[in-house]
Order: C-alpha cells, then sequence, then structure tokens
C-alpha cells in the first residue's frame, strides 16, 4: 500500500537536556506526552509513555548519578507513525545488565526494582546499552495500536 | 503532589493529589511517616487515589514502605477510587498482595 504525505507521515525530532534532578522527572513526562500526543495513541497508552518516561529519567536521578549533579538528554523522534524515545546520561553505568533486569531487584530498599519491568511492558521495544563510568543509552519505542491496525488492514 | 490525612478511631485515610513520582515520594513517606509514628493508635491504611493523576515505582515503593509499617500492626491497607491505570499498575507490581483494592471508602472504613 502506498501511503499518501499526510497526518501519518510526519517526522518530527525533539533534543532537550537537563540537569539530573527529581523534579525534571515530571518535566519529562510532559514534554514526551505532549510529543508523543501528535501520533494516533489512546489515552491509556500515552498513560504508559509517561511510566515509562518517568521509569527512565527517575533511573537516570537515582542511579547513574547517585544523587548528584549530571545531565541528562531526551531525545525524541516521530518516524514511520512511531515513537521512539531515548534516555541518555553519562553517569556510572550499569554492571550487571540481566541483574538489573530481574523484577523486584533493587539496590535500594525502599524502591521496588520495578523500573526496567514497567518499561519493558509498556513500550514496544526497550533496549539498554551501558558502559561502565561512561554512561547509560535507554532506548524505547512505541507504536500506536491502532496505527498497527490501520497498516495491517491495507497490507 | 497534595495530601489531606484524616483519623477515624484506628483508620488513617489519605487522600492523595496529583503526582505520586521520585520528587513527590519524599514527602509522601515523610508525611504520613510521621503521623503513624505519633499516632501508635493507627492500625489500619487507606488511600484515596480519586485525585491522583500519576504514580510510578518511586510512588510504588513509597506505599509498599507505609505498608510495612501497618503490617508490623497486624493492620491492613486498603486503597479506594482507584483509577483504571493504576488498577493495572498495581497488578503489575504485586502490591495488591499486601494492599485490597474496595470498592468505597465506606467499605474499607470498616476496617476499624
Amino acid at each position: 500500500m502506498i501511503k499518501e504525505a499526510g497526518q501519518g507521515m510526519k517526522e518530527n525530532y525533539l533534543l532537550i537536556t537537563f540537569p539530573s534532578i527529581p523534579e525534571n522527572v515530571g518535566l519529562a513526562r510532559v514534554i514526551v506526552a505532549s510529543f508523543a500526543a501528535q501520533l494516533d495513541f489512546t489515552l491509556n497508552e500515552l498513560e504508559e509513555i509517561r511510566v515509562a518516561t518517568s521509569e527512565a529519567v527517575s533511573n537516570c536521578v537515582i542511579h547513574a548519578y547517585r544523587e548528584q549533579s549530571g545531565e541528562i538528554q531526551l531525545e525524541l523522534k516521530i518516524q514511520d507513525e512511531t515513537l521512539s524515545i531515548k534516555v541518555i546520561d553519562g553517569g556510572c553505568g550499569i554492571s550487571d545488565l540481566d541483574l538489573a533486569k530481574t523484577a523486584a531487584y533493587s539496590t535500594d530498599p525502599e524502591r521496588m526494582g520495578l523500573g526496567l519491568v514497567f518499561m519493558e511492558s509498556f513500550m514496544d521495544q526497550m533496549t539498554i546499552e551501558s558502559q561502565l563510568n561512561q554512561g547509560t543509552q535507554v532506548l524505547m519505542v512505541k507504536k500506536p495500536e491502532r496505527s498497527k491496525d490501520s497498516n495491517d488492514d491495507g497490507q | 503532589m497534595n495530601l489531606e490525612l484524616k483519623q477515624n478511631g484506628r483508620v488513617l485515610t489519605v487522600v492523595v493529589s496529583g503526582e505520586l513520582d521520585l520528587s513527590t515520594s519524599p514527602d509522601f513517606r515523610r508525611r504520613i511517616g510521621d503521623e503513624l509514628e505519633q499516632n501508635q493508635g493507627i492500625q489500619h491504611l487507606i488511600f484515596d487515589f480519586k485525585e491522583t493523576s500519576f504514580v510510578d515505582s518511586s510512588g510504588l515503593g513509597a506505599i509498599l514502605g507505609r505498608y510495612r509499617t501497618i503490617a508490623k500492626r497486624d493492620g491492613k491497607v486498603s486503597a479506594v477510587n482507584v483509577p483504571p491505570h493504576l488498577v493495572r499498575l498495581f497488578e503489575l507490581s504485586g502490591l495488591l498482595k499486601v494492599m485490597t483494592i474496595d470498592p468505597s471508602l465506606e467499605e474499607a472504613e470498616k476496617y476499624d
């Protein structure tokens, strides 16, 4: 099926850098949700994107920089009716990625270790690249279910 | 985030308004923790989420932390007016193993 240029074909991107402080977690959620709303996401899907974003940025604040000052880079992209969210930090890195992905694993007893679980559950794809003492890059991808349906119908 | 704490007998009801995340959970912990510490007669905790717009794993961790205090008092933690997206988070997190969702505040208040 050949798609016409228009609503479904739009591409967009946004790059933003901000200090790794807890107050900016909510800010990141608002930015990502507003950006994502350009696609045909349901309210429920937008809520999932908000949670995944919150987890990724919170991880930078808590773990990457261990509540010290640092910078978080947020790269958002819309391409092929798909949202990509990249969250990049220059922090301590993750020593054992498999262990970090384990549900209920947390380095802090007051936390539930669910951040990565939510990010994986709520997004279509989630990949992490990390290097010790260099930083971590999280890429999360999600396409609106309604767009997947319309593409399927047309093929 | 704004918290409204109301005590009725052995039950403390906490109405959570706004967003419960990394930036607001320390205040959530402190306010409820102080209340539980100052009033050892509180045995049950009810969270009213009707005005809660957002919760993530930091918020869930803060809720779980308060459960630990209540569990030591052989009490119960209950949630009322839970929006559908929060029900899903609660289910995924396993929090519903220790916190029940009650259909109404009146129902939850029967714990007293």
